[in-house]
C-alpha cells in the first residue's frame, strides 16, 4: 500500500509487521522517529506480543537484545555514530554468539568533532565485526531490506545491520509501498532458533573458548558471510517474486555497458550519482556506477564482474580511513586485485557535507581525464585548511582546530550546503 | 502458616540437614533430587566461598521456581571457573555474555519469557562485585529503575580476583590488593571511599533487597527463595571470602565470613520498597580484629606495628553499621 | 519542480515541506521532502525542500536550484543567499504584510516574471483562523494558488492528514483564505489585507 511518509516511520511500520517479540532502544539521533513510533505501536496495542524496554544506554540496548535473542524471541533495535561506539563490546558479542538481531544503523558521523550528520564513519566502525551490513538506497529499500534481514538473519544465526543514511534518508518524506501483514507473514516465518535458553533443554551459551578451538569458532563465523554471499541474492529474487519489487541482493549495475569510468558508492549518494550519469551519458560520456548493496559480507566476485570492462574506478565514500585514504576503495581494490586498474579514491560528505550533482559532474569529467589524485577530499575548502595550518606553525597554543575553522568559515546558518 | 526459619545455633550443629525438620524446612543441599546447578568439576580455588555461594543459590532459586529457571552471568570468577572450554559445570539453562551487561542480558531474557507469555520462567542474573558496582552499574541502575523481573544476585569477594586480585568499588577500606598495595603512608585501600550496592538498590525502590553470607547458608536460600516468589526487579549482595585474594586459610572461608557477620562489618538485612523490613541480630559480637586478622590483606595493620589509628577507624564503620541497621536488637517476631 | 521554503525552528517549516510532499502524492505524483537537518532549536533559521516529479526522484542533494521559495519569516530576508539559486522564472511568496519595497528586497526579485513574486500575510490569517501564529500550512494554499502546481483541494487535504480534527480544519480554512487572496490578484506588487 502505498504512502507518502517519513523514512523513519516506514520502517517502523516494517519491522512492525515483522512481529518483533523484544525491541529494546536507547535514543539518539538520528534514529529516534524509528523507535518512538515502534514504542507507540506497542504502547497503544498495535503491535501486541511485544515487548518494549527503555534502556539505559545504548550498550544497555544491544544487551538486553542478547538476552532476549538467546532466550528465542525475535529482537530489535536500532542506533547510530556514537551508540554503535558505545555498544561496541556487544556488537562482536551478539556476532560471536550468532544472535541473529536485527538493527537499523541511521548512519551518521562519529565524533569528536561531534556531528549529528549523515556520514558512513559508524557503520564502518564495525564492518569487520561479524554482522552482516546491507546498505539502503531509498527509504523503499530501507523499509524492504529489514524484512529480508530478519529472514536472512535468522537463517543463518547472524546478526544483520540494516545502514540507512541519516537525515538524508531517515527524515525525508517519500512515497513508499509499504508491505501487508499478509505479506510479511507469508514470507518471514516465525523464529526458529539454532541455539536458545530454555530451561527444559538447558544449555550452557557463552563460555570460554580457549587456542585449542578459537580458531576454529572463528572460521564458522567467516564461513557464515560467505554463506550469506549466496543467500542474499537468492531472498532478494524471492522477495521480488512476492512483494513485486527489487530490493537488497549484492549490487546494481547503472548503466556500466560500455563504461569506461565507472563509479562505486553505498546508499543514498547512489541516486545523485546516477542523476549525474545520465547527465553525462546524454553528453555521450561512457560512464556508470555501481550500487553496493551488500557491503558486509563484501561481494568480492560480483563487484569484480561489474567492473570488467571499466577501464578506471571512481569509489565515491562517506568515510575515512585518517592517514590512508579511503575503506570502501581498499576493498573494491581487493575485488579487482586480478586486474588491477585505476582507483580513485573520492572522500565525500563527511559530516553531512551536501554532495551534489554539480561536483560530482565536474568530479566524473575529471576522473576521465585521468586528472585525479589517488585520493580526493570532495569540495574541500582548502583555503580553511592552509589558514589553520598556518595557524598552528605559527604558534603552539593555537586553541582547539573545530573552533578555529568554524570562526574562520564565519556564521553558517544561511548556508545551504 | 508463617515460616519460621530454624537456625543452626539452636540445635548447636552446623550440618547441613537437619533430620528432625521437614524436608521443605532443610537446606536445599540436604535434598537428593535438589538440582546440582553447579556441579561438580569446576575449577574453583579450595575454599571458594564463591562457588559455596552459587552453588546453594541457584539451587534455591531452581527449587523455588520448579526448574523453570535461566541464569544468566557475568564475566569473573564463577563464569570462568565453571565453564572451563570444553566443559560445563551448569546443569541450568545459562549464558555469559560480557563484564558489565549481566543485568541488562538477563532483562532481555525476562522481556522475552514475557512477550511469549511463559510466565512460569524466572530470571537470575549473577556476577561478582567488579561486574556488578563498577562495569556493571549503569546496566544495573537501568535494570533496577524499570523494575525488570530479574534477581540479581552479586557475589561479593571484594575485588576483581579472576585477573589477579585489583580494587573494586567494594575493596574495604585499608585492604591490600594490587593496585591499593600495603605500602607508604596510607596503606591498603582508601578510606572514605567505595560504595554499598544493597543500599543503591534500596534507592531505586525495588521489591526486594537483602543482603547474605556463606557464613549463614540457610539464611542464603531462605533470601533466595522468598526473593524468587516476588515479581519485579530484586537483589542479593552475598558476602564471599576469597581465599586467594584475602590471605585466607580455605578451611576458614566460613569462619571468616561469620566474623564479618559478628563484628558488624557485613550486616545481613532485608528491605522493601526501599525500607528496611528485617535484620538478623548479632548474638556473639566480635571486635573487627578478630576478622581482620584471619586475612592476609589486613596484616600491614597488625605488623610491624599495630596501626591503631586505621583499627579504630574499621571498627567505627562496624559500629555505624551495628546502630544504622539495629544489628544489637531482638528480632521482631 | 524543487521547492525550498525558509523559516525558523517552531514556525512548521519542516511540516510544510512535508505536506506539499502529500498534496503531491495525493495527486499521483512522486515527491521528496527533507529538512536541512540540526539539533531541535527554537527560534534558529532552517529550510526545508520538496521536489515533485512525475517520475521517481533519485537526487539527495538539498535543494540548490529552486522554482519555488517560501519565506515563512521575513526577518531572514536580511540574508542574500536566500535567493541564491532561484530559476529565473520561479516563484517567490512571502509571509508578511509589508510590500516588497518596505521588505528590501525590489531588486532581487526584479527580472521575475509578473505574478511570480507575492506576499501573503499568513501570520494574521493564522491567528484569525488558527488562533496560532503558524503560517505554515495557510502559506500552502497561496503557493497553490501562485504557481498552479497543486491543486487546493490536494492540499486541504495534506493538512487535514497531517493535522486532524479541528486543528487541521482551522489551517485549511486558512490555507483557502490565502488561496483567495493570492488568486484573486495578479499583478507583481504584494497583497495587503
Amino acid at each position: 500500500m502505498f504512502k507518502q511518509i517519513e523514512g523513519s516511520r516506514a520502517v517502523a511500520e516494517t519491522v512492525a509487521l515483522c512481529r518483533p517479540e523484544v525491541i529494546c532502544a536507547y535514543p539518539i539521533t538520528p534514529q529516534t522517529h524509528i523507535v518512538e513510533a515502534l514504542g507507540e505501536m506497542v504502547k497503544s496495542g498495535d503491535l501486541a506480543g511485544c515487548e518494549f524496554v527503555n534502556v539505559e544506554s545504548e550498550f544497555g540496548a544491544l544487551s538486553v537484545a542478547i538476552g532476549a535473542s538467546a532466550a528465542g524471541a525475535r529482537t530489535y533495535t536500532a542506533t547510530a555514530s556514537q551508540g554503535l561506539l558505545f555498544m561496541a563490546e556487544a556488537v562482536y558479542n551478539a556476532s560471536g554468539l550468532g544472535l541473529p538481531i536485527v538493527m537499523t544503523i541511521g548512519n551518521r558521523a562519529i565524533g569528536a568533532p561531534i556531528n549529528i550528520w549523515n556520514d558512513h564513519s559508524d557503520s564502518m566502525s564495525m564492518r569487520d565485526a561479524g554482522w552482516i551490513q546491507l546498505f539502503a538506497e531509498t527509504n523503499q529499500e530501507a523499509a524492504d531490506l529489514h524484512i529480508q534481514a530478519f529472514r536472512l538473519a535468522e537463517e543463518l544465526s547472524c546478526p544483520v545491520m540494516v545502514c540507512m543514511d541519516g537525515f538524508i534518508l531517515t527524515h525525508a518524506y517519500d512515497r513508499i509501498d509499504l508491505a501487508t501483514q499478509e505479506q510479511v507473514d507469508g514470507w518471514l516465518p516465525p523464529y526458529e532458533p539454532q541455539q536458545v535458553l530454555d530451561p527444559a533443554n538447558p544449555v550452557s551459551i557463552g563460555a570460554m573458548v580457549g587456542p585449542d578451538a578459537f580458531s576454529e569458532v572463528r572460521y564458522l563465523a567467516h564461513h557464515k558471510q560467505l554463506r550469506a554471499l549466496e543467500r542474499i541474492p537468492v531472498l532478494s529474487r524471492e522477495f521480488h517474486e512476492a512483494f513485486g519489487r527489487d530490493s537488497g541482493g549484492l549490487l546494481r549495475s547503472y548503466r556500466t555497458e560500455g563504461a569506461e569510468t565507472v563509479v562505486v558508492a553505498l546508499g543514498s549518494v547512489n541516486g545523485t550519482i546516477q542523476e549525474a550519469v545520465d547527465e553525462l551519458r546524454a553528453d555521450g560520456v561512457p560512464i556508470g556506477s555501481i550500487s553496493i548493496c551488500s557491503y558486509r559480507p563484501f561481494p568480492l566476485e560480483e563487484v569484480q564482474k561489474a567492473l570488467a570492462n571499466a577501464k578506471r574506478i571512481v569509489v565515491l565514500e562517506k568515510s575515512l580511513a585518517v592517514g590512508l585514504g579511503g575503506m570502501l576503495a581498499t576493498d573494491v581494490q581487493m575485488a579487482i586485485a586480478a586486474r588491477p586498474r585505476r582507483v580513485y579514491t573520492v572522500i565525500a560528505g563527511l559530516g553531512g557535507r551536501a554532495i551534489t550533482k554539480t561536483s560530482l559532474v565536474e568530479l566524473f569529467l575529471k576522473a576521465r581525464r585521468d586528472a585525479l589524485e589517488s585520493v580526493t577530499f570532495l569540495d574541500l575548502n582548502w583555503d580553511a585548511i592552509t589558514r589553520e595550518l598556518a595557524r598552528e606553525t605559527a604558534v603552539r597554543r593555537s586553541g582547539p582546530i573545530a573552533e578555529n575553522i568554524l570562526k574562520d568559515l564565519g556564521e553558517l546558518s544561511s548556508k545551504i550546503a | 502458616m508463617p515460616f519460621e526459619q530454624i537456625k543452626f545455633y539452636q540445635t548447636g550443629t552446623f550440618t547441613v540437614g537437619n533430620r528432625l525438620l521437614d524436608l521443605s524446612d532443610r537446606t536445599v543441599q540436604a535434598d537428593i533430587t535438589r538440582s546440582n546447578a553447579l556441579n561438580s568439576g569446576h575449577r574453583a580455588c579450595r575454599g571458594c566461598g564463591e562457588a559455596l555461594g552459587a552453588r546453594y543459590a541457584v539451587d534455591a532459586a531452581m527449587r523455588a521456581a520448579n526448574k523453570n529457571l535461566i541464569a544468566v552471568n557475568a564475566t569473573g570468577c564463577l563464569e570462568v571457573f565453571s565453564t572451563p572450554y570444553p566443559e560445563t559445570s551448569w546443569q541450568v539453562a545459562w549464558m555469559h555474555s560480557l563484564f558489565g551487561n549481566a543485568s541488562a542480558v538477563a532483562a532481555g531474557v525476562a522481556a522475552a519469557m514475557k512477550a511469549k507469555g511463559r510466565k512460569e520462567v524466572r530470571v537470575i542474573a549473577q556476577g561478582g562485585d567488579g561486574g556488578t558496582a563498577d562495569i556493571g552499574m549503569g546496566c544495573l541502575s537501568g535494570m533496577f529503575e524499570r523494575n525488570d523481573d530479574v534477581l540479581y544476585i552479586c557475589y561479593d569477594n571484594e575485588a576483581y580476583m579472576n585477573t589477579g586480585v585489583q580494587r573494586s568499588g567494594t575493596t574495604p577500606a585499608a585492604a591490600r590488593t594490587a593496585t591499593t598495595p600495603s605500602v607508604g603512608p596510607e596503606p591498603g585501600n582508601t578510606f572514605g571511599q567505595g560504595k554499598s550496592l544493597p543500599l543503591i538498590a534500596m534507592a531505586h525502590g525495588i521489591p526486594y533487597v537483602a543482603t547474605a553470607s556463606v557464613a549463614n547458608l540457610h539464611d542464603l536460600e531462605f533470601k533466595v527463595e522468598k526473593a524468587t516468589a516476588i515479581r519485579g526487579a530484586r537483589y542479593i549482595h552475598v558476602h564471599v571470602p576469597c581465599p586467594l585474594g584475602w590471605g585466607s586459610e580455605p578451611q576458614d572461608t566460613i569462619k571468616v565470613a561469620r566474623a564479618a557477620v559478628e563484628s558488624g562489618l557485613f550486616p545481613l538485612f532485608e528491605a522493601e520498597f526501599g525500607d528496611v523490613t528485617a535484620r538478623t541480630p548479632i548474638r556473639h559480637p566480635q571486635p573487627v580484629e578478630n576478622y581482620l586478622k584471619l586475612q592476609k590483606r589486613f596484616a600491614h595493620l597488625f605488623r610491624p606495628v599495630r596501626d591503631e589509628v586505621r583499627l579504630t577507624a574499621i571498627q567505627s564503620i562496624a559500629d555505624r553499621n551495628i546502630q544504622r541497621f539495629g544489628l544489637f536488637q531482638e528480632v521482631a517476631q | 519542480m524543487q521547492i525550498r521554503i525558509h523559516g525558523r525552528g517552531g514556525q512548521g517549516v519542516v511540516s510544510a515541506a512535508e505536506m506539499l510532499s502529500i498534496a503531491a502524492f495525493l495527486e499521483g505524483r512522486f515527491a521528496q521532502a527533507f529538512p536541512s537537518f540540526g539539533s531541535e532549536r527554537m527560534g534558529a533559521p532552517v529550510m526545508a525542500f520538496c521536489r515533485i516529479d512525475d517520475q521517481p526522484i533519485r537526487s539527495r542533494e538539498p535543494v540548490m536550484h529552486p522554482d519555488a521559495l517560501i519565506i515563512q519569516d521575513p526577518t531572514l530576508l536580511h540574508q542574500n543567499s536566500l535567493f541564491d539559486g532561484l530559476d529565473e522564472s520561479g516563484y517567490v511568496l512571502i509571509n508578511s504584510t509589508r510590500d516588497l519595497k518596505e521588505l528590501g528586497i525590489e531588486s532581487a526579485v526584479k527580472d521575475l516574471p509578473p505574478g511570480h513574486v507575492r506576499t501573503v500575510p499568513a501570520t494574521e490569517l493564522a491567528i484569525r483562523y488558527v488562533g496560532r501564529p503558524l503560517p505554515n500550512g495557510t502559506l500552502l494554499g497561496g503557493f497553490a494558488a501562485m504557481t498552479g502546481v497543486l491543486k487546493l483541494e490536494s492540499v486541504v487535504a495534506a493538512i487535514r492528514s497531517k493535522f486532524p480534527g479541528k486543528i487541521g480544519e482551522s489551517n485549511v480554512a486558512a490555507a483557502e483564505a490565502a488561496y483567495e487572496l493570492v488568486a484573486k490578484r495578479d499583478t507583481r506588487e504584494e497583497v495587503h489585507v
